[in-house]
């Protein structure tokens, strides 16, 4: 395979009030592994962006092999040899695998699409990755984990020469990600420049070669890996030292006390979730861990109602209630963050404003509209007190970052002052410096009497503000662990245990 | 427009996309395309823009123009709700026939106006809720849901009018239709008064939050919440009660139920009038000012085709050209490109 | 004029060839009609019914509901049981030689009513209908004589490349190129409807300056006529007296509006074709074959005189 050296030099990008990037440097050589790192809004997505042909960029030029290459269109980038994957993966889950593989290079016969040959083409170049699965059903059948490879079995032609991935690992879980790794480190050492986005920094060290960090649309720092310790490079990324990261001990003493705010008997939804017990006493922190499709998701789902069960009970206060429907639970006093914010929980026309007030509406109902002052007082309050970053309240919520999207929902909730939240993977796809300030909410909030359970993926995390911890393996409860035993390795012992 | 000076004087100053800052806003363009055509019309009949009293009443073809697009503008507004939910409702035709077929047969039947009215609108609601159902409760397509009524509707109003055009002498629907309330027509009157009541269940309750929020994103909305089902059944009642007052208007006018004729093609009218206004069909947001711009854009293409005295062969290539320009003015490089233009004449 | 006469003559006698036969052996005729989708052909069918009691005709009547299919079946049914004649109002243009083939085949004569079909002429006997022209026509010729060959006419155009509306204004246009100082001012399509031609008037009354130096509106149909006399009152104008009207169609309201003295005239589209049709059916079944292949259905034209009596032959 030929390869090449992709050279970015003095890339600029302006958007109306915005500098995207300014005067940017970088190099991916051939056959290493270069993380991107930075912050929401650093500049990371622009730049892969005008790298692949999406957007213009205002000034710079980009070599191969020291070449200037126009860069106008997806196609042009596709043509030099750089493919991309990105975080949202754009597929059309409707479609076979096949049809997906083969988007806007079917093979014809005779003029005629033919199917066969395209499911041969898609088995072939998911042979690469050592995937097989059955090409001809449709990719919306698949798990998320396999929609990925599949995305990237798309960007990897036979003339790739960079690949760009952009949060290639936010939905996968630890084995997948070995999976992936063991492919990417085949690529590289097939001479692939291989470009790695991601805010999981354990991973930077165990597979990137070379690191750039970008903050607020300039390059901050770059270098090999093995130069840039941990606590540098989070301090390049967030431009001042950190501690709240690094502070990741547990509440000191579990306080929670008193009836349960919640509690849940038996459960279940066939196929779904085996019955299950938790209970939530006000200043609690349930985190639930788990492997990718251990159940997370569905057991937070059932306990807010948004999915049905078929046994179990509930009460409130001590006092059994009925929750068929994430109304019945809203009026209850319970909040629900959801683990894909684009498809379950933002209105991404509406503005940051009325995508903050809305839970609270709702539960006035519809006569009792919020005046303009009320809304416009909430949103700025709570756009000062979670720190998101918006010129005004009223700017479409679609235009933020992920990590100020999830600060929206996370807004929109406790505008409505519920007694006990869920939140299913809080910071997801979102930057350190947000998911330090979401970790230190959750703590807060915590220390304030709510009640919150949370599912997240990052044991760190867990470990780092749960009071107690409910381990779920297989769509199964298999343990809870509380107090002061809330030990990384015993979650992990619980998680893997036969 | 509200014009503020020191923003204005400033924007130059200001890098140059930020610019044209009143071309960000939305009725801009619409606006725009409405105020081109209207030029074209000075030109091509000096009279247009004369405005006098004959016999009391407002008189000119720019009356004619608001008069004539008055019962579009009630049902289109009608229609920016129910597309405001990511819904379409195809049959406002088939129900402005209905309308007028009952009111017809309840006239003769000897019951008293103001009652006929309202039996009438309650038709039209019910009508409304048969899609509402048929949409929100056994989840059917909205395209396809709101098919059934377009289709046997007008067979329905045939039914109850046996087939004939069934004409009527009614003051009290005359007046609502044809009459006048001091000088102004009282139909523009009756659309105003739809006009303040959409915008007042829009802006004032949080319907229009949750309409929006609906559809914006309808999942979202049931884990916030919102009682979606309520929310989609509420706007297709919205638009069956607008449907049925644009019926009456229409069926006024005429005197007459024409149920082969009355409200056909009106869908359509309505959908490319909220179109025109700058939303999308996707859902997400109701524009209601800019809703009633997109139906005068409709209706003084037709007016001025009308005035202009082309011959009739012509109306239909004409309409699509200037709907056509219309539409290429809201597709953002055509924006960009206009924006750029203006902004280089002003330096 | 005198065609007309003449022809009405030639119906009169023909009709009372037909009267004597009927009484001698009851006839079959089939008759397969369109359907019922206005309320002209609804009366047209209901005439032929009574018409054939009337003469002693056993009728054989089959509603198509606008299908060619059904129809074509209709015919072979016909075919089958042996009618003495066969009466076909067609859905479609094209299609019909097949059919008509097997009906000569069985010696069944064949006769077309209404609209036309395109097919070898040889295989039906002939068609009897009336004539759009000719509407057009009378409705000049009545406007040329009412205002004395001096006239600015604005025109409510039927829907677009309709054949009523393509006729009815070729045959206007005919009469009023006669005189020099007839001519059509402004003409638009009111699409046929009481609201198309209601909103056209509307602009023609802003265009012209409340109709002034126009003498007369002519519409295609009287729907459209009844949608220009409101447009007419509700600004201040006087339909029937400041300007002249005169339309087709013939239904109960324009005649209502005669006698309120806002119409001056309309063009009968006859719905009561009955007698012409039987009259060339059994004509033909007696032994008279001359026919021409279009034999015309004579057309009235009506004015507030025997407004009154229309209103009432009509039911309104």
């Amino acid at each position: 395979m030929q390869t090449a050296k992709v050279e970015l030099i003095g890339i600029s990008k302006n958007f109306p009030g915005v500098v995207a990037l300014d005067n940017v440097d970088i190099a991916f050589q051939p056959g290493e592994v270069h993380a991107l790192l930075g912050e929401n809004g650093a500049g990371k997505s622009t730049l892969i962006k005008i790298m692949t042909g999406a957007l213009s960029r205002d000034a710079g030029a980009v070599l191969i092999n020291g070449k200037p290459v126009e860069l106008d269109s997806p196609a042009a980038a596709q043509a030099v040899g750089i493919g991309a994957v990105y975080q949202e993966v754009n597929l059309i889950p409707s479609l076979s695998v096949a049809a997906n593989l083969t988007l806007e290079r079917q093979p014809r016969r005779f003029g005629f699409i033919s199917w066969r040959k395209a499911a041969e083409d898609a088995r072939v170049a998911l042979k690469r990755l050592d995937v097989s699965i059955d090409v001809e059903r449709p990719l919306g059948s698949y798990s998320l984990a396999i929609q990925h490879l599949v995305a990237i079995a798309r960007a990897l032609r036979e003339d790739t020469q960079v690949l760009v991935l952009d949060e290639p690992t936010a939905s996968l879980d630890a084995r997948e990600v070995e999976r992936l790794f063991a492919i990417l480190r085949d690529l590289k050492a097939r001479g692939l420049a291989i470009v790695f986005i991601t805010h999981f920094l354990d991973q930077v060290y165990q597979i990137a070669d070379r690191i750039t960090v970008l903050r607020n649309g300039r390059r901050v720092g770059a270098g090999p890996t093995s130069a840039l310790p941990q606590v540098e490079l989070v301090s390049l990324m967030l431009g001042h030292e950190l501690q709240a990261v690094e502070e990741r001990r547990p509440p000191a003493e579990a306080k929670a006390e008193g009836e349960p705010v919640l509690s849940v008997k038996e459960l279940g939804a066939k196929r779904v979730m085996a019955p299950f017990d938790l209970e939530l006493r006000a200043g609690d922190v349930l985190g639930l861990a788990g492997l990718l499709g251990s159940g997370r998701t569905e057991t937070a789902k059932l306990v807010f109602g948004a999915s049905a069960a078929d046994s179990g009970a509930i009460r409130v206060d001590g006092k059994p209630v009925s929750i068929r429907s994430p109304r019945q639970a809203i009026r209850l006093g319970i909040g629900f963050c959801p683990e894909d914010r684009k498809r379950e929980g933002l209105m991404l026309e509406l503005t940051v404003r009325e995508n903050i007030i809305l839970a609270l509406q709702t539960k006035r109902g519809w006569l009792r509209l919020l005046s303009a002052a009320e809304q416009e007082k909430i949103a700025s309050d709570m756009i000062r007190a979670l720190g998101i970053a918006t010129p005004d309240a009223d700017k479409p919520v679609g235009q933020l970052s992920g990590g100020n999207q999830q600060k929206v929902i996370l807004a929109r909730w406790l505008v409505s002052n519920p007694r006990v939240l869920i939140l299913d993977e809080p910071t997801r796809g979102i930057d350190v410096g947000a998911h330090a300030e979401i970790v230190a909410l959750i703590r807060r909030l915590c220390a304030e009497g709510m009640a919150l359970l949370v599912a997240s993926s990052e044991l760190d995390e867990i470990v780092a503000f749960s009071t107690r911890v409910a381990v779920l393996r297989d769509r199964r409860k298999v343990a809870e662990i509380s107090g002061a035993k809330i030990e990384r390795d015993d979650i992990v012992q619980a998680i893997a245990a036969p | 427009m509200r014009l503020d000076p020191p923003a204005a004087l400033q924007a130059p100053t200001r890098r140059p996309a930020a610019a044209p800052k009143f071309s960000e806003w939305r009725a801009f363009w619409p606006l725009l395309a409405l105020a081109l055509i209207l030029l074209v019309d000075a030109f091509i009949s000096p009279g247009f823009f004369t405005i006098r009293l004959v016999e009391g009443r407002l008189y000119g073809s720019l009356i004619d123009i608001l008069y004539r697009g008055a019962p579009t503008a009630v049902v289109a507004l009608g229609m920016a709700v129910v597309i405001g939910a990511r819904g379409i409702d195809l049959s406002v035709g088939a129900v402005i026939a209905i309308a007028g077929a009952v009111m017809t047969e309840l006239i003769h039947a000897g019951m008293s106006a103001p009652a006929v009215l309202l039996a009438t609108l309650l038709v039209s609601l019910i009508c409304g809720l048969w899609n509402g159902a048929l949409v929100a409760l056994l989840d059917i397509q909205p395209i396809i849901a709101t098919l059934i009524l377009m289709v046997a509707g007008r067979g329905v109003a045939q039914m109850i009018d046996a087939g004939t055009i069934v004409t009527f002498r009614s003051d009290f629907f005359s007046a609502i239709s044809t009459g006048r309330l001091g000088p102004a027509p009282s139909r523009i009157v009756v659309a105003a008064a739809v006009y303040a009541l959409t915008w007042a269940a829009m802006r004032r309750t949080a319907l229009g939050l949750f309409v929006e929020s609906v559809g914006a994103n309808a999942e979202a909305s049931r884990l916030t919440g919102i009682d979606a089902k309520f929310v989609t059944i509420s706007t297709y009642l919205i638009s069956g009660v607008a449907a049925g007052i644009a019926g009456v208007l229409i069926t006024s006018d005429i005197r007459g139920s024409d149920a082969n004729n009355a409200g056909l093609w009106m869908e359509l009218d309505a959908i490319l009038a909220v179109v025109l206004g700058g939303a999308s069909l996707n859902g997400g947001r109701v524009y209601i000012f800019n809703t009633l711009i997109g139906v005068l854009i409709i209706q003084s293409l037709t007016t001025s085709i009308l005035v202009s005295g082309l011959p009739p062969e012509y109306n239909l290539i004409v309409k699509a050209i200037v709907v056509f320009l219309c539409l290429l003015l809201q597709a953002r490089p055509v924006r960009q490109a206009v924006s750029g233009m203006i902004w280089a004449k002003r330096t | 004029m005198s065609i007309l006469k003449h022809m009405l003559a030639a119906a009169v006698g023909a009709a009372a060839l037909a009267g004597l036969s009927a009484s001698a052996s009851a006839q079959t005729i089939g008759f397969s009609q369109v359907g019922s989708e206005s309320d002209w052909r609804t009366a047209f069918s209901a005439d032929m019914k009574a018409e054939a009691e009337k003469r002693g005709i056993k009728l054989q009547f089959s509603d198509a509901q606008q299908k060619e299919e059904n129809q074509l079946k209709a015919v072979r049914s016909f075919i089958a049981q042996k009618v003495d004649a066969i009466i076909i109002a067609p859905v479609v243009v094209t299609g019909w030689d097949q059919v008509l083939k097997e009906a000569q085949a069985a010696k069944i004569p064949v006769f077309i009513a209404d609209r036309a079909v395109e097919s070898d002429p040889s295989l039906f006997v002939t068609r009897i209908a009336a004539d759009f022209n000719l509407e057009g026509r009378l409705a000049g010729a009545w406007l040329a004589q009412a205002s004395k060959g001096n006239c600015n006419i604005v025109e409510l155009q039927g829907t677009v490349g309709s054949a009523p509306a393509i006729e009815r204004k070729k045959g206007f246009e005919a009469v009023i190129s006669l005189f020099p100082n007839m001519k059509i001012v402004k003409s638009q399509s009111g699409n046929f409807t009481t609201s198309g031609g209601k909103e056209v008037m509307e602009s023609f009354i802003k265009a012209t300056d409340g109709l002034k130096d126009v003498c007369a509106v002519w519409a295609h149909n009287d729907n459209m006529m009844l949608g220009a006399i409101q447009a007419m009152k509700e600004a201040g104008l006087k339909p029937g007296k400041d300007v002249l009207t005169v339309s087709v169609d013939g239904v109960p309201d324009i005649f209502k509006a005669m006698l309120a003295g806002e119409s001056d005239a309309s063009v009968e589209l006859k719905s009561d074709i009955g007698k012409y049709i039987y009259d060339v059916v059994q004509g033909y079944l007696k032994g008279k074959h001359d026919y021409p292949k279009w034999v015309l259905i004579p057309s009235d034209l009506h004015t507030p005189a025997d407004a009154a009596e229309m209103l009432k032959k009509k039911g309104g």
